[in-house]
């Protein structure tokens, strides 16, 4: 069964189980009720633990991609104070999937940077469920720069399923945004945080992830290519999806024991889209010792630290 | 690229092949230029007996324990005799001393791996160490998918050891040639000085078919070829390989005495006007 299904069920029980107990407390029901509460409350725990268990990674992937997990602007809501939102890229165009701004994390003024899906069908549209044009990313970068300049230290939340694949994606440069973002950011004399809040898809996801301190939340991936398609591409059969998720070895555990990431963000419990108030809390710990820890440097040393980090990055042999 | 005759892919004339390589490998009918194997492009643009490759030895692991990968990296070692999908190394081009990458399609359809990115990282770092330019023949499928995030990551590798190449004020040609396509694009590719395509090539970084499919609808004539990218502003340069050589030479003439950072003078004093 679907996590998610699972989970609609297990909101259903819980709610007959309150009102149950509501309808004892008030005494329109006699003794022989406690019984059925019984029973259901042992359903509901075979549900519970149906659903923490360990996820399996397709599961994960469902997980990272679930329609109720927090944002970026979410994420902003809850750890970023007298938020300004900041627009375009002064060459083409605004972008949606993509959002911007300034604003106080715990006091200090950082720019905050994300890739932003929407909450229904209509803001999907707008945003183009968070696959950034070129114009996105050029936004980014311009306001990556200008962190740099006012020495304000760099947040960005990772979570698009990719770049966008369209005629004007392409006709304006889709790679060589992308590309620009990766060339620009290994150099940028200002301390940057990427959190995968999400999906990590591929060159669009990393365009915001050549950072100083990478994190993943729990529940998320961070991968080259989405698991359907690696499976038609390789396998000609994007119903082995399945197989190609657990292949590419894309969740937040695989990827820290790879040495690719630098830590994991714990969720709350059934993932971050339970709670997004405790889910940004677990976050804004993490953040706020990354950022301790990155303000001692001097720009020179975080750059030099920064190269060596992804410079490091690759298996092979040599001889 | 073996047997007696070669079909061209664009218009599906097929000729012999001594006579598409008099041509050098361009369609004589339709002016495709056909995809290279890096020997061949080595020898059709450097200098004569002036080729040293850099890390020739240098494998492909399985980092993943990925299905069928061992296998695919040994056929494609065996079919090109190499031991991986790009060839770098140093050499001269019209007298002038570069560093060379060049990629292989040949080999897994030239994607990046770790392998990869390595090597144009050294390449770069050796160009940097040696003061040298570089010049990248660029062609790829994109990602290489069987070393899953290992492969992702070696577009900010190679990026940044771009940017540092250009921070110490050298030069860097980038060449696409058929097909460049994904993270290839969004990485070294894109990031040249000056960036020249062959003519016609595929060069972008989604694929047409996911495109397509994304957006349901036809594709214009001539998308995402290097015409199309010319006139969209997105490259300095088409150049048909019968004036490749001449042209990076003559680019890198003019650039050569220009890569000292420390040297503070503009050029116009260090020449003197005629």
């Amino acid at each position: 069964m679907d996590k998610r299904d699972v989970e609609d069920e297990l909101k259903l029980l819980q709610e007959k189980l309150s009102a149950l107990k509501g309808e004892i407390k008030s005494g329109s029901k006699g003794d022989n009720i406690l019984p059925i509460i019984q029973k259901l409350e042992d359903n509901a725990m075979s549900l519970k633990t149906e659903l923490y268990r360990k996820v399996t990674p397709i599961e994960r992937v469902q997980l990272a991609r679930h329609p109720n997990r927090p944002t970026t602007l979410d994420y902003i809501k809850y750890l970023i104070t007298d938020f300004v939102q900041l627009h375009g890229d002064r060459r083409f165009k605004e972008d949606a999937a993509i959002v911007a701004g300034v604003g106080y994390f715990e006091g200090i003024p950082v720019t905050v940077i994300g890739h932003q899906k929407g909450r229904d069908t209509k803001d999907n549209i707008l945003r183009h469920f968070g696959m950034p044009h070129p114009e996105g990313y050029r936004k980014s970068l311009r306001l990556m720069q200008q962190a740099a300049k006012f020495r304000r230290p760099i947040i960005n939340f990772i979570d698009t399923p990719g770049a966008y694949p369209g005629i004007g994606a392409e006709e304006r440069g889709q790679g060589e945004a992308i590309a620009l973002c990766l060339y620009e950011m290994s150099g940028l004399k200002t301390p940057i945080i990427s959190v995968v809040t999400g999906e990590g898809g591929s060159g669009g996801a990393l365009a915001l992830g050549v950072a100083d301190r990478v994190f993943m939340m729990s529940n998320t991936i961070y991968s080259v290519i989405s698991p359907e398609g690696c499976a038609s591409i390789l396998w000609k059969d994007s119903g082995r999806a399945k197989d190609a998720a657990e292949a590419l070895k894309i969740d937040a555990d695989s990827l820290l024991r790879m040495g690719i990431i630098d830590d994991i963000i714990e969720e709350p419990e059934g993932g971050a889209h339970q709670d997004h108030q405790r889910a940004s809390e677990l976050m804004k710990e993490k953040l706020r010792s990354a950022l301790e820890d990155l303000s001692q440097y001097t720009p020179e040393y975080l750059i030099e630290q920064r190269y060596n980090k992804f410079r490091r990055m690759g298996e092979f042999k040599d001889n | 690229m073996n047997g007696l005759f070669i079909k061209c892919p664009e218009c599906g004339t097929t000729h012999f092949r001594n006579i598409l390589a008099k041509s050098l490998y361009v369609c004589p009918d339709c002016g495709f230029h056909h995809k290279l194997d890096a020997a061949t492009r080595i020898k059709l643009t450097v200098d004569k007996n002036t080729f040293e490759e850099f890390d020739k030895k240098m494998k492909s692991v399985d980092p993943l324990s990925f299905p069928e990968y061992e296998e695919k990296l040994k056929e494609a070692a065996k079919s090109t005799g190499q031991n991986s999908a790009v060839v770098t190394g140093k050499a001269k081009i019209g007298g002038a001393d570069t560093v060379v990458v060049v990629m292989d399609t040949r080999f897994i359809m030239a994607s990046m791996g770790s392998v990869v990115g390595e090597k144009i990282t050294r390449a770069f770092e050796f160009a940097i160490e040696h003061k040298l330019p570089l010049v990248a023949f660029c062609a790829s499928g994109g990602a290489r998918m069987q070393e899953g995030i290992f492969s992702l990551m070696q577009m900010a590798k190679t990026s940044a050891a771009a940017k540092k190449h250009s921070d110490a004020g050298l030069l860097y040609i980038a060449v696409l040639t058929h097909p460049t396509t994904g993270g290839v694009t969004a990485s070294f590719a894109y990031l040249g000085d000056i960036i020249i395509a062959e003519p016609k090539a595929l060069i972008g970084f989604a694929g047409p078919r996911v495109i397509e499919q994304t957006i349901n609808q036809k594709l214009p004539e001539g998308f995402q070829r290097s015409e199309f990218l010319l006139e969209h502003g997105m490259l300095d340069k088409i150049v048909p390989r019968e004036f490749m050589r001449d042209t990076l030479a003559n680019l890198l003439k003019i650039h050569r005495d220009g890569s000292d950072k420390n040297d503070k003078k503009f050029r116009i004093e260090q020449y003197g006007l005629r």
